[in-house]
């Protein structure tokens, strides 16, 4: 049996959870899921675990924490703890999400045992053979895992690697308590800032329209701005940007900032770094602007147009302002 | 990458602004099917161009360095890339400031105008942040500035494929040369096999793996250049364009610093000697900056840090100011220090324009094109010839340790005559030991070790007293010694034996061997067997190419002698007129024989006593050759002299010159034999003989006419720079090479100063003389003249000046000492009736 | 108040990796080195506090020799001392890792009130080195920082989720793993490298415990070359793009 954790914010299960789910299934059919905190943390218990069973989740394992009102790593960490020395589960999988990773690094620091993160290939077995991500993805790395001391597999799966499917299971609801201590919540989401301005968020967002140093300065962006809000989409940059003040950092895209998967992802006078591609080359499909027909985002794009980016961008606003009137 | 077309007339490899700026010149002056590869992607593929920090100073001590240099300035205006920065180098020491003296010295013969020394204050006035109290002066070139050299390269790529002239593909790696019957045929890239006429290397520091495809070499190694930028200075926020303070160079401590922008670049020449192979290299893709950008290391920057913060510490003092960019860059460092142009010596239509900075990229594109186009460039850039290596020079070790020497040069003081000092001693003549006996004071040339004078002569100074014309300033006595004059009296006197064991010597043979002499050179040669002849070797355009003697020594056998430093480019040029079907051939002798030379009136009386051989003027006259036997060693024999004597070159192999030097050592003793080094005989000897040098008096920018060389009849043979020539017989010459005098020495401190050459020579006024192709006068050579007693000069001037008597003056380390002209033309100042020589 | 950060010297590397012929490591014979990214923010928090705090910083850092070059560039940013657990060259897993920097940091003769490092390192990326050094030392830890204020005491930490902002309080001693985006690091200024060369670089040797997770290979995935259709330039792009934009269905 494989657990899966299954991390969700005030109820909201996050939807790489439900890549996780299926990639633990081709694991082993026999997959639990996992979910930490009661109705105070915001959760449905019976849709949670509707929705969890219609990815797969035979069972789901719900500890109704009464202390836990937000997210709290240590304290979810505890109830795994709890669950693993109660189910006999071989493997404890999540998403590679920060709570993902966070979590279960909490659960292998206390167990002793090792933690891999960002999975694309696990056998079980003595040692487990497994294929992970280096460098963001940009190197694959096969380990060995030490089958003693990693008795119970605790791994997370790279992001987008899998395509979530359904294959609709009983997602029986089990309540179990775990033994958590006020010091393990003292570690708690205890206030959210800056709400939602009602824009699209990056991870969120179908459109990106994303631009790099080519855009030669802050007030380059503003045609990004408006192509980005003609298509509902929201604006993305590189690090180079961020890094010279352009543009706030919330809006990086890339290795150290965020990793996206949209529809569609306009790249504007980016040359494609690596630290870069790491964050967008998930995009479903990318399209790539540059005066340099043989930059290498070119050799990463599903489509290009070799360009100025002052002059194309106008052209382009233009043309989805017209095709829309 | 672009479709490759499978066939050109030229393929020129490299993107940066060499590479560009051939296409653009070879585009101009008509060429069409050029393609030029870049493995790298454009406008920045990643090369040295990429990360240079785009300023020039046009000083230079080489006059075909500042040539290329002004021409480059002139293109990167013409296409709005320059900005007129100027440029001030900071001298810290007093030596710096007597260099500064001479650079502004240098700026003036060669043509930098806009110079001027400045005292600290007036630096502090127009660069407000540098520390003034801690420099003695500064040198201005107002002319200075920085320039756009991607920008440069993307125009000049663009107007040759407007021209219809010119393919590009980046990304496009070259993966091998072919080569056929020592020709270019083709290049193979990833993208295609493009068969050409001409392959150009233009690849910086990737140089020498090109050239191994092609089974030839291209000595440089790719070697560390520091830089790094800080900012944003508060001082700079302002700043409206990339460059508006003047570029410093901080000449005592090998570096510089520039406002960019709003930050300072600080380079530096200083760190220790940091080289790699190109296989070091990362391709674009793997490297994180671009190739040539490597990881900085800090540790080797440390005392240029504390350098920088003394002379500016306003600013680099300054906590709030971050290190933004710093890179080990990479660029290429080459044996002597010179760029490698031109075509191979082995490979015909395989051509490098490698180790070139951003200064001289144009300039040289214009030169390489020119000279594959035409047949010869407008500047003179004989020095960089590609063929100017021996064959030992292209050891790795040799590259490697030649290049570690040469780069702390870089900013350095370095004296006309500076020897190098690793990897001496290996190519030795015969003579050595006995030299070494001697107490021989080696000189390097070709590469070979060389006495230049004999310590053990040493005695015959103060013999000879002030006749030696001794120096009391230190700089004109670096590198040189009063032993030189003395040996030059003695050589008159009675008679020296000198080691010529560094001349190139090659044969050529075959059916058609006239006719590959007769076109290679200027005389007739169609000469009995047995005769020696002195002449010149011509450019198209009637410039010199070299100097040289042919001797004949049968109907299809003519043997070259030539000087050790140029000899391998001279021999290229004879090679390049061999016919295709193999009738002719040039084998290289070079190492295979040794010569000596026996000069003096008491020469013939040496002789004589050691053959039985007819020796007398008649039986040997001037100017003929033939084999005597001196003991039991069988000699070539070549009465000639660059020395102005009666004597011989005598040419043996080499396991045999030992035996011969030590019978002409006994022989001599009781006709006051001395050993000459070649400060006499090559230097004071020919001087007051009025015998011109190559790179000196011989450059292509004149022509015989001008040096006053025109013989009395021109052979109705064809070749090479014949019309020119014929054509410079009917016309006045522009300028008239002449022998000057120095009337005296006395400079302002009260010290007498002896030029050495590359001053310039102006008006008692200080007035340039410039001819009207706007060619300045200045020394072409300059030294002592003892059996004249004077110091003389060497120098082309204008027509209205070139009179004996016309009072001139030559600029030297701020001075002006007055000279005037004592020969106007080639007629030797000693022994203007050569009765010497024919005795 | 005293921190501790902890450090990674990572490669630098370009678009594409290259490895050693055994597969087993990127082949760094060409390239140079850097500090893994999350952790120069770490070490700019670390200044910025004690700017404003006092104390000092000491670096620590588990890896070759080599890594003093990072070491140094971090002193002259204004960490105070380093201490470097030198490895031979082999890169340690990260259950290694955490055992040794936590040991390290416990049996330093500063008591530290804050542990600063990145939430994972740009190469192997493991997610669980503070974390596991937090349970070593017996304190809280915060991870995926990207806000931090300390007052009397406390970390008022903010962790980005959208465009939302989740907060967090911890009592010192504690420790906060970071990412890029917590503050723009400062370059290095010459007096500051200056008065780094000055600084310690203390070496401490401590046995590395076994392996549990062992690297068998290294493999670059396939070049993503889609071959990528060219839209043509100017107005023609701009036209087929739209189409394009209808095409998948963003418009």
């Amino acid at each position: 049996m494989i657990l899966v954790y299954a991390d969700h914010d005030r109820g909201v299960i996050e939807p790489l959870t439900f890549q996780a789910l299926t990639f633990a299934r081709d694991i082993d059919p026999d997959v639990h899921a996992v979910l930490i905190g009661g109705s105070s943390a915001g959760l449905n218990a019976s849709t949670a675990a509707a929705e969890l069973g219609e990815y797969g989740a035979q069972v789901v394992h719900i500890a109704g924490l009464s202390d836990y009102s937000d997210y709290a790593p240590l304290a979810a960490a505890r109830a795994l703890v709890t669950l693993l020395g109660s189910t006999g589960a071989q493997a404890l999988i999540a998403a590679s999400s920060p709570r993902g990773n966070e979590v279960l690094a909490h659960v292998a620091a206390i167990t002793d045992r090792p933690f891999v993160a960002d999975c694309y290939s696990i056998a079980i077995g003595a040692p487990h053979k497994i294929v992970r991500a280096r460098w963001a993805g940009n190197l694959h790395e096969e380990v060995d895992v030490d089958a003693e001391a990693a008795d119970v597999l605790i791994a997370t799966v790279f992001p987008h690697i899998t395509e979530a499917t359904t294959a609709p299971a009983a997602g029986a609801i089990t309540e179990f308590t775990a033994a958590v201590s006020q010091d393990d919540l003292a570690v708690q989401v205890i206030n959210r800032v800056g709400a939602s301005t009602g824009g699209v968020t990056l991870p969120e967002a179908k459109v990106i329209v994303s631009g790099g140093r080519g855009m030669g300065g802050p007030d380059g962006f503003g045609i990004l701005e408006s192509i980005a809000a003609a298509l509902g989409g929201t604006v993305g940059c590189t690090r180079v940007v961020t890094s010279a003040g352009w543009r706030p950092h919330s809006e990086q895209v890339g290795q150290t900032g965020t990793k996206v998967a949209p529809d569609l992802y306009l790249a504007c006078g980016i040359s494609g770094a690596t630290q870069h591609l790491a964050g967008c080359k998930n995009s479903k499909t990318l399209v790539a602007i540059n005066t340099d027909p043989d930059a290498t985002i070119m050799n990463h794009a599903d489509y290009i147009i070799v360009g100025d980016v002052n002059q194309v961008l106008p052209m382009v606003l233009q043309e989805i302002q017209d095709a829309k009137s | 990458m672009s479709v490759l077309p499978s066939k050109a007339k030229v393929v020129v490899i490299g993107a940066g602004i060499v590479g560009n700026s051939v296409v653009y010149h070879l585009a101009k002056l008509g060429w069409k099917d050029i393609v030029q590869v870049d493995k790298g992607p454009l406008p920045n593929p990643g090369g040295s161009t990429g990360h240079a920090s785009n300023f020039i100073f046009p000083v230079d001590h080489s006059k075909e360095i500042s040539e290329l240099t002004l021409d480059s300035m002139r293109q990167y205006k013409e296409f709005g890339v320059f900005v007129e920065s100027g440029g001030i180098e900071v001298a810290r020491t007093p030596e710096r400031m007597q260099e500064l003296q001479r650079r502004l010295q240098s700026a003036r013969a060669f043509g930098i105008d806009h110079s001027s020394l400045l005292t600290p204050e007036e630096i502090k006035a127009i660069v407000p942040y540098i520390d003034e109290t801690i420099i003695l002066g500064g040198f201005q070139t107002t002319s200075a500035g920085v320039v756009d050299s991607l920008r440069m390269g993307t125009l000049m790529r663009e107007d040759a494929i407007e021209k219809g002239a010119l393919t590009v593909s980046a990304n496009t790696e070259v993966l091998d040369i072919v080569v056929e019957d020592d020709r270019i045929k083709s290049v193979v890239t990833d993208n295609g096999e493009i068969e050409c006429d001409y392959v150009l290397i233009a690849t910086g520091c990737w140089g020498p793996k090109l050239a191994a495809m092609a089974g030839t070499n291209i000595p440089l190694t790719p070697a560390v250049h520091q830089m790094k930028d800080i900012g944003p200075v508060p001082m700079f926020l302002d700043a409206k364009s990339d460059i508006e303070y003047p570029v410093v160079r901080d000449m005592d401590s090998n570096m510089y610093e520039r406002q960019h922008g709003t930050g300072l670049e600080i380079g530096s020449y200083a760190h220790r000697p940091i080289l790699y192979k190109v296989e070091d290299i990362p391709s674009n893709a793997e490297a994180a900056l671009s190739p040539t950008e490597f990881p900085f290391t800090q540790e080797d920057f440390d005392l240029q840090d504390e350098h920088a913060l003394e002379l500016m510490p306003e600013i680099v003092g300054d906590e709030s100011i971050g290190q933004k960019y710093a890179i080990n860059g990479l660029l290429s460092l080459m044996p002597d220090g010179m760029p490698i142009l031109g075509e191979a010596p082995n490979v015909k239509g395989l051509w490098s324009a490698s180790g070139v900075w951003i200064k001289e990229g144009p300039g040289v594109g214009r030169a390489m094109a020119e000279d594959m186009v035409l047949g010869v460039s407008q500047i003179d850039w004989h020095g960089e010839e590609h063929s100017r290596f021996q064959d030992f020079q292209f050891s790795h070790e040799y590259i490697q340790a030649r290049c570690a020497e040469g780069f702390n040069k870089m900013y350095g003081i370095v004296h006309p005559s500076e020897q190098w000092e690793s990897l001496r001693g290996i190519r030795v003549s015969p003579l050595y030991e006995r030299e070494k006996a001697l107490g021989a004071f080696f000189f390097e040339a070709g590469g070979m070790e060389r006495p230049q004078w004999f310590e053990a002569n040493a005695p015959l100074v103060t013999k000879f007293g002030d006749a030696v014309m001794p120096r009391t300033a230190e700089w004109e006595s670096r590198w040189w010694s009063p032993i030189i004059n003395a040996e030059h009296l003695q050589l008159r006197e009675t008679c020296a034996i000198a080691d010529l064991t560094a001349f190139v010597v090659f044969d050529v043979t075959g059916p058609k061997a006239l006719d590959v002499v007769q076109h290679s050179v200027v005389r007739q040669m169609d000469v009995a067997v047995g005769k020696t002849i002195y002449t010149p070797v011509l450019a198209p355009n009637g410039g010199f190419k070299a100097d040289l003697t042919v001797m004949r020594l049968g109907k299809n056998h003519f043997r070259v002698v030539t000087g050790g430093a140029h000899g391998m480019a001279d021999k290229k040029a004879f090679a390049s007129n061999l016919p295709a079907d193999g009738t002719a051939h040039i084998s290289d002798l070079t190492s295979g024989l040794a010569t000596i030379g026996l000069w003096g009136p008491n020469a013939r009386k040496v002789l004589e006593s050691i053959t039985t051989d007819d020796v007398s003027n008649e039986g040997f006259p001037f100017a003929s050759n033939r084999i005597i036997e001196i003991g039991n060693i069988r000699v070539l024999a070549s009465r000639i002299s660059y020395v102005g004597e009666l004597g011989w070159e005598l040419y043996l192999p080499v396991e045999t010159a030992a035996a011969l030097w030590d019978m002409i050592w006994e022989a001599g003793t009781v006709h006051g034999l001395i050993a000459a080094g070649s400060g006499a005989t090559a230097g004071t000897g020919r001087l007051e003989k009025s015998y011109r040098a190559y790179g000196n008096e011989l450059e292509t920018s004149y022509n015989m006419v001008e040096a006053g060389m025109v013989f009395p009849k021109v052979k109705d043979q064809d070749f090479v720079g014949k019309q020119a020539y014929v054509a410079h017989r009917s016309e006045e010459p522009i300028a008239i090479l002449c022998s000057l005098f120095i009337d005296d020495h006395t400079s302002s401190t009260g010290e007498k100063r002896y030029p050495l050459g590359w001053e310039p020579i102006v008006t008692r006024d200080g007035e340039l003389l410039i001819d009207s192709k706007g060619r300045r006068s200045f020394a072409n050579s300059a030294g002592s003249a003892p059996s004249l007693g004077k110091h003389l000069v060497m120098s082309y001037l204008p027509p209205e000046y070139a009179k004996v008597g016309q009072e001139l003056a030559i600029e030297y380390m701020g001075d002006r000492l007055p000279c005037t002209v004592a020969l106007v033309g080639s007629k030797p100042l000693f022994d203007p009736e050569n009765e010497r020589v024919r005795s | 108040m005293e921190i501790a950060v902890c450090v990674k010297r990572v490669p630098l590397v370009g678009s594409t990796f290259m490895l050693t012929d055994d597969a087993m490591a990127i082949d760094t014979s060409r390239i140079g080195a850097t500090l893994s990214p999350h952790e120069e923010n770490a070490v700019e928090a670390a200044v910025r506090l004690i700017e404003v705090h006092g104390g000092s910083i000491t670096l620590f850092s588990v890896g070759s020799a080599q890594a003093e070059e990072q070491l140094r560039e971090q002193l002259a940013i204004g960490a105070d001392r380093a201490v470097l657990i030198e490895t031979e060259g082999t890169e340690i897993d990260s259950q290694a890792t955490a055992a040794v920097l936590a040991q390290a940091i416990d049996q330093d003769a500063t008591d530290f009130d804050l542990v600063l490092l990145g939430t994972e390192s740009a190469d192997s990326g493991g997610y669980q080195t503070g974390i596991r050094i937090a349970h070593a030392l017996g304190r809280p830890v915060v991870t995926n920082v990207k806000g931090l204020d300390i007052t009397d005491n406390k970390a008022t930490c903010e962790r980005a989720v959208g465009a939302i902002r989740e907060v967090y309080e911890v009592q010192l001693p504690a420790v906060i793993s970071v990412l890029d985006g917590l503050n723009i690091p400062r370059y290095p200024s010459v007096p500051g490298r200056i008065k780094a060369r000055k600084k310690p670089v203390d070496r401490l040797s401590i046995t590395i415990p076994e392996p549990t997770t062992i690297r068998t290979s290294l493999r670059v995935p396939q070049s993503a070359d889609k071959g990528a259709i060219n839209l043509g330039s100017g107005q023609q792009g701009a036209k087929a793009l739209v189409e394009v934009f209808k095409q998948i269905g963003v418009m």
